[in-house]
């Protein structure tokens, strides 16, 4: 058995390995123009695995190609997922360079289980908006309009970020929500909006906007007493160190920040 | 007798990590938690009541394909392990599509009679009796074709009608077929997580069930997942090893 873990141990290693091989000559990362804060002259190479909060997935995914523009010889692959599930990998050893959470709290496991190489940075925050079917058919402008009788209302788990974010929010605005579900994540809440199964769902802003098509997003005052920040760090054990602190100064630059915003992100 | 032992321990090596890493001292104070005790009798209810809807609806549909010859037959007996094939989840989505609110059925359900499934414990047992559903069926065709027809035949020639044959006859003949096929369904159902999250959606008390909770406790505390998944792990094979006993003795 144990002779079997270790096959496949180092067939893991071996293909790992074998991804960065066409880029084994050791040029020096390029950078980003030496007027953003991104370039580094270390010498990264290889490949580079960034594990990110779902809600990144469209803002990271331009991200990453802008990256790779300056850093030819480094790729990236992305794992996307809610923020606890990552952790939990990370924490169970999985091989990773660099973690973007969508809460302090998951971020914190994380640095507690002594897995970051340095301080987690806040490079971006979110905040709730409500979600409705296109043209806001139920007329919602605030969020004591989610509590009218015969309105079904999605919100997240509290478990998750964006459910404890939510209930934050009802707090602050004096209102006792009664949604119809407490959804595993933000996408499934909007999911249910998307589907006509709700009328309304809190959601991050990003999300409502990624799905702009389909659901409108109306802003309430209260979301400001819930706002999310997203920390960035790169791991101890990251098998491509280099890259990762490189990547980690690149999200934080100017450019890359405006795609963020452009996602609906706030800065920090 | 290598292979076999292999096999087992696959299988048991899983639970004996979760046993490893369960946290045993705080075990009895986080039974204790309020939400557990609810979560668990609505996955024990809601898997018998689906294992109820599978058998009634599921050996008809066994019988119908183990002993009459149709046009199209093999497609029918395809379309019937969809749900083994289908993601859950994407089974979710197809059953709001057609019960959910603005479904094709759930919308006339909903003009007609005010009743809505998703997000109600009604839901629950849908979704959980679509996915579970082809463990029946299957063992049930399964234990019909191995019975002999002529048994029924020979009753058909004494008087006996179709629903008389079948229930004084074949159903006897193939009743440890049909007690296999439900315990499958129910186990089946009493795990199914991705169909009815989607369906039915998450809430305490209402459509919470075990899996939910677990994945839910996951976010938070993975101590608390394991105590959950431990304790719906003990009382499932407490009842499957009970009614296997019941069974073998008479």
């Amino acid at each position: 058995m144990t002779k079997i873990l270790t096959g496949l141990a180092l067939a893991t290693v071996l293909a790992t390995a074998a991804c960065g091989g066409d880029s084994a000559n050791s040029d020096a990362v390029s950078g980003a123009p030496a007027s953003s804060a991104g370039s580094v002259g270390t010498g990264a190479v290889g490949p580079l695995t960034v594990l990110a909060a779902a809600s990144l997935t469209e803002a990271f995914d331009k991200i990453g190609t802008d990256f790779e523009a300056r850093n030819p010889q480094i790729e990236v692959t992305f794992s996307y997922g809610g923020s606890s599930g990552l952790a939990q990998q990370i924490t169970s050893g999985a091989p990773a360079d660099v973690f973007a959470a969508a809460s302090p709290a998951t971020m914190d496991t994380v640095v507690n289980a002594g897995d970051a190489a340095g301080a987690p940075v806040v490079f971006v925050r979110n905040q709730l908006v409500i979600a409705v079917g296109k043209g806001n058919p139920k007329g919602i402008r605030t969020l004591a309009d989610l509590t009218r009788p015969a309105l079904k209302v999605a919100v997240c788990a509290e478990q998750v970020p964006c459910g404890a974010a939510a209930t934050k929010a009802a707090a602050a605005a004096g209102v006792k929500l009664t949604p119809v579900t407490q959804e595993q994540d933000v996408k499934s809440a909007l999911a249910k909006v998307k589907l006509g199964e709700v009328d309304a769902a809190l959601v991050y802003r990003t999300d409502a906007k990624a799905a702009a098509a389909e659901v409108d997003g109306i802003e309430f005052p209260e979301s400001a007493g819930a706002v999310n920040d997203y920390p960035i760090v790169a791991l101890k054990d990251a098998p491509n160190p280099a890259a990762a602190a490189a990547f980690v100064a690149f999200v934080q630059t100017e450019s890359e920040l405006a795609v963020l915003t452009d996602a609906g992100f706030q800065k920090p | 007798m290598i292979p076999a032992l292999a096999g087992l321990a696959f299988l048991v090596l899983p639970l004996a990590g979760l046993l490893i890493r369960a946290p045993w001292t705080t075990l009895p104070a986080r039974l204790a938690e309020p939400g557990i005790l609810a979560a668990l009798r609505l996955s024990l209810l809601t898997a018998t009541l689906a294992t109820m809807a599978c058998l009634l609806l599921g050996v008809p549909l066994a019988w119908l394909l183990a002993r009459t010859d149709f046009r199209g037959r093999r497609i029918v007996r395809a379309l019937v392990t969809v749900p083994l094939v289908l993601p859950p989840v994407v089974g979710g989505v197809a059953l709001l599509l057609v019960f959910g609110r603005r479904g094709l059925i759930g919308e006339w359900l909903d003009a007609t009679f005010g009743v809505t499934l998703p997000f109600s414990t009604a839901g629950v047992v849908l979704a959980e009796a679509f996915v579970a559903m082809p463990f029946l069926v299957i063992s049930v065709e399964g234990a019909l074709r191995g019975a002999d027809a002529r048994f029924e035949e020979a009753a058909a020639t004494l008087g006996a009608s179709r629903w008389t044959a079948f229930r004084r006859v074949t159903l006897p003949l193939i009743a440890p077929g049909v007690a296999a096929g439900a315990v499958l369904c129910w186990a089946r159902a009493l795990g199914e997580f991705g169909a009815t999250i989607t369906f039915a959606g998450n809430f305490p008390g209402r459509t919470q069930t075990m899996p939910l909770a677990v994945y839910l406790a996951l976010e938070q505390d993975v101590d608390a997942a394991i105590v959950l998944s431990l304790l719906l792990l003990a009382v499932s094979v407490l009842i499957l090893a009970t009614l296997r006993d019941r069974w073998t003795t008479t």
